[in-house]
């Protein structure tokens, strides 16, 4: 397969806990299984505690990428948090740059202390308008009791998009084999409604 | 299904770095993996126990990597084949026993792996412990992608077994947590029996000992000439060639591209830097004028380059070496491709950018302003951020100034608002209880100020004993507390000796804590964290008594906890509330700072973010006016 830009790279952020690894090891393992080269770079470690965490996540059908984006090379943003999905585009955002966020604010602890502000959610996303290519804001709708995996929502909101190059197959496939038997259900529920956030538009 | 024991050559599957490692192990038929967790190493061991029964492999997770070696060592001496795996600090853990096995020599394949972390993403220090293999003599592989930690991994076994020593494999954190490519190769025949023979004793005629250890590492330097590690890449007389190894290699390919250079500069790859391959390293530098050496993180290379140059000049002419010592490269820190990109863009007088200048500033000014920092936390429901405010307020009502020395785990980020700034000393593992056991005997100089321990439980087995027998024995004035959440939370909730299941989830005897302290004599108690009041009472009291003594705060880390019991609704009754009326400083979201709680800026009150709240119910013996209910008690 060839791609239409070489390499692609995609940047998963969110918070930690809200599960990047799964979310990037689904979208690679799906371009490994349609005979890509996948890179996956992620922030571990003390990160995991609540702090900011990023997956750079990088297809070529040429060659074996470095783990790490350059600055200013994302072309597409996965947000998992409104501001995390800012604080990527900062860095790593170019005017062609593709964005799918989830607006769902997780507060950082000095907001919660009162010394700092968290901005409001429709400030975000228009600032994220204002400096990339495409802004898709999928709601994570919660299913009553129990709330859906935003990170899984995520991967199937992005397979539906049109801009990764894999079919929603392959990463229902990786799934499978990623996952452990029991959480297969739940997670591919939690996939398919990303899927259809995405194609309802 | 383990991607590890996928019995299928030549597939292509995607594999972490570390699982590569432990795949390339499985492919050499290892025998034996001892090792502490740590990150960015313990995927490994967790790889290979999770194939354990399938092959009849051993995994442990021993009480620290000095031990892991010793055990690793003792199935190389009987014929087995072994590995050891280690973040940076645990190669500093273990390097007593590296610097003696290297004399004694080893039989069966043993490889150390060193997982270093640049940045110190997870760590309290940046090391670069490629210095321990030139300082044990010791062979010294890198690989640069996950197809060579695979395949390395698999010939660092032979290799150790055709020179009779260890070899020290050192992967990064951009290495071992990444994931990428690796085509599987054919898993091993294993069926290796154990058995002892021989004599191996360091000390025994050390010099000629330290001779012969000469020797083998001149043998490894043969093998390494010809290895298929070692490349390069470029036009045939290039005058300019970058030298790099391991995560470098990545970098510099992509920077070459990214500045159009791929017709100019030449890249000489090794992945065997200890000892240098040095008639392949001359081989390629015979039209160089010019070198810049990339490398994470000392300028180790540069300089073991450096002098096979000097040596060289005869043969080689002058050559210009560019990297961390003319400041093209800093030597600390991580590496990535705009940091190898602008060195070479600034020696050979070239612009090099990303994005357009305008764009980044724009974008960055647009963002800054919405962008509120995010600390890391303690987890919702973490009894850390307990058992840290229980420390805060006993200091606080003891009234003598005192403070808190800390340790290596989760509970380092008490040094931050998380726990409410209480720790004011971070080392390494165990250095907690020792710095206290000092503090306590310095009395006599007028030091007046109670001194804590704060030391997880997995740290109190791995480091923390023998500082708390020295306060025992010299009689010091400290308080130790044990955190106890039930296992190595930091680095993903292995098992230790009192968490009552070995590295396969198999039962285990128990190490008890507390009968530990009990036996070194020392006054210990132990309570719940979430009984706040009950907490803040005895440690106070305790502060209050002479000599060494230990509280043991236990409560399960309540990731875990609420993993396997489910988790109970916890939530804000609006009518008890009363916000800011109260008095209480909103002290459940603002003080507190659980992040399972958030202000209603519009109601005025405190809610529970039932996503993130993991229903500990800790908040709920907290809160003054009785306001947050747990569902069910």
């Amino acid at each position: 397969m060839a791609l239409e830009k070489d390499p692609l790279n995609l940047i998963i952020a969110g918070v930690g806990g809200q599960g990047n690894v799964l979310a990037s090891q689904i979208v690679a393992s799906a371009g490994i299984k349609e005979g890509l080269y996948v890179t996956v770079g992620e922030t571990y470690g003390a990160s995991q505690r609540g702090g900011p965490v990023m997956s750079h996540v990088r297809f070529s059908a040429q060659a074996q990428c470095s783990p790490l984006i350059p600055e200013g090379q994302a072309d597409i943003v996965v947000g998992m948090e409104p501001v995390e999905a800012l604080r990527i585009v900062a860095e790593f955002g170019n005017p062609k740059t593709r964005v799918i966020v989830n607006p769902r604010p997780i507060y950082p602890i000095w907001v919660l202390a009162g010394q700092a502000k968290y901005p409001p959610v429709e400030e975000v996303l228009g600032k994220l308008e204002e400096l990339v290519d495409r802004v898709e804001v999928v709601r994570v709708s919660e299913d009553g009791e129990t709330p859906l995996p935003a990170n899984v929502l995520m991967m199937g909101a992005l397979a539906a998009s049109g801009m990764v190059p894999m079919a929603i197959a392959s990463f229902e496939e990786a799934m499978k084999e990623i996952l452990a038997p029991k959480d297969v259900e739940l997670n591919l529920h939690a996939f398919r409604k990303g899927v259809e956030a995405m194609t309802r538009g | 299904m383990s991607i590890v024991k996928l019995d299928q050559p030549g597939k292509s599957v995607l594999m972490m770095g570390n699982e590569a490692i432990a795949r390339g192990a499985i492919e050499a038929g290892v025998d034996f993996c001892a090792a502490y967790p740590g990150t960015p190493s313990s995927e490994v061991p967790e790889s290979l126990a999770s194939v354990a029964e399938h092959f009849g492999l051993y995994v442990e997770w021993s009480t620290n990597e000095m031990v892991a070696a010793e055990a690793a060592a003792a199935a190389s001496l009987s014929g087995l084949r072994a590995i050891v795996a280690m973040k940076q600090n645990g190669v500093n853990v273990c390097s007593d026993f590296l610097m003696t096995v290297n004399l004694s020599g080893t039989k069966g394949g043993l490889v150390f792996v060193a997982a270093d972390d640049p940045s110190a993403i997870s760590s309290s220090n940046e090391q670069d412990s490629r210095n321990f293999a030139r300082f044990a003599d010791l062979p010294l592989l890198e690989p640069a992608t996950f197809q060579e930690a695979k395949d390395m991994t698999k010939w660092a076994f032979e290799l150790s077994e055709s020179v009779g020593l260890p070899c020290i494999l050192r992967s990064v954190t951009r290495l071992s947590h990444s994931r990428g490519n690796v085509k599987l190769g054919e898993i091993a025949e294993r069926g290796r029996s154990a058995r002892f023979e021989g004599v191996y004793i360091a000390g025994a005629f050390v010099s000629a000992q330290h001779s012969a250890l000469h020797q083998k590492l001149e043998k490894a330097r043969e093998e390494f000439e010809g290895s298929e590690f070692n490349w390069y890449v470029g036009p045939e007389e290039a005058a300019f060639v970058i030298v790099t190894s391991g995560s470098g290699w990545f970098y510099s390919r992509e920077a070459v591209a990214a500045l159009g250079l791929d017709g100019q500069v030449g890249i000489l790859k090794l992945g065997t830097t200890w000892p240098l391959p040095e008639r392949f390293i001359i081989d390629h530098l015979k039209q160089a004028t010019e070198i810049l050496v990339v490398e994470e993180v000392d300028p180790f290379l540069e300089q073991n380059i450096k002098v096979l140059l000097a040596e060289q000049t005869k043969t080689l002419g002058p050559i210009e070496v560019y990297g961390a010592r003319t400041g093209h490269l800093p030597g600390f820190g991580e590496i990535n491709q705009d940091r190898v990109a602008k060195a070479l863009a600034s020696i050979r007088g070239l612009e090099y950018r990303t994005r357009d200048e305008a764009y980044a500033k724009k974008a960055n000014e647009l963002a800054l302003p919405s962008l509120p920092p995010r600390m890391p936390t303690f987890c919702a429901g973490c009894p850390h951020r307990a058992s840290m405010w229980a420390i805060k307020a006993a200091l606080k009502l003891d009234g003598r100034n005192g403070f808190a020395t800390g340790d290596i785990g989760c509970y380092a980020l008490g040094a931050g608002p998380a726990g409410f700034f209480q720790l004011k000393t971070i080392h390494c593992m165990g250095a907690g209880t020792g710095l206290a056991s000092g503090f306590g005997k310095l009395g006599q100089f007028g030091f007046d100020q109670p001194v804590i321990a704060v030391c997880g439980d997995s740290t109190f087995f791995h480091a923390a004993i023998p500082g708390l027998i020295n306060a025992r024995f010299n009689s010091s004035n400290m308080l130790m507390v044990v955190l106890d959440n039930g296992g190595t939370a930091m680095t993903g909730f292995q098992p230790h000796p009192s968490s009552g299941c070995d590295a396969l989830g198999r039962p285990a005897p128990v190490v008890e804590i507390e009968e530990v302290c009990k036996a070194i004599g020392v006054e210990v108690r132990v309570r719940d964290p979430f009984e706040v009041d009950q907490a803040i009472e005895d440690l106070y009291d305790m502060l209050q008594n002479d000599g060494a003594k230990v509280m043991v705060f236990r409560r399960r880390c309540y990731l875990v906890e609420s993993k396997e019991k489910g988790k109970k609704r916890v939530f804000v009754d609006s009518e008890k509330c009363i916000g800011d009326d109260c008095g209480c400083a909103r002290f459940c979201s603002r003080v507190f700072n659980c992040p399972g709680i958030i202000w209603d800026a519009e109601a005025g009150k405190a809610m529970i973010d039932e996503v993130v709240c993991t229903g500990c119910g800790v908040c709920a013996t907290l809160c003054p006016s009785g306001a947050i209910i747990v569902e069910g008690g």
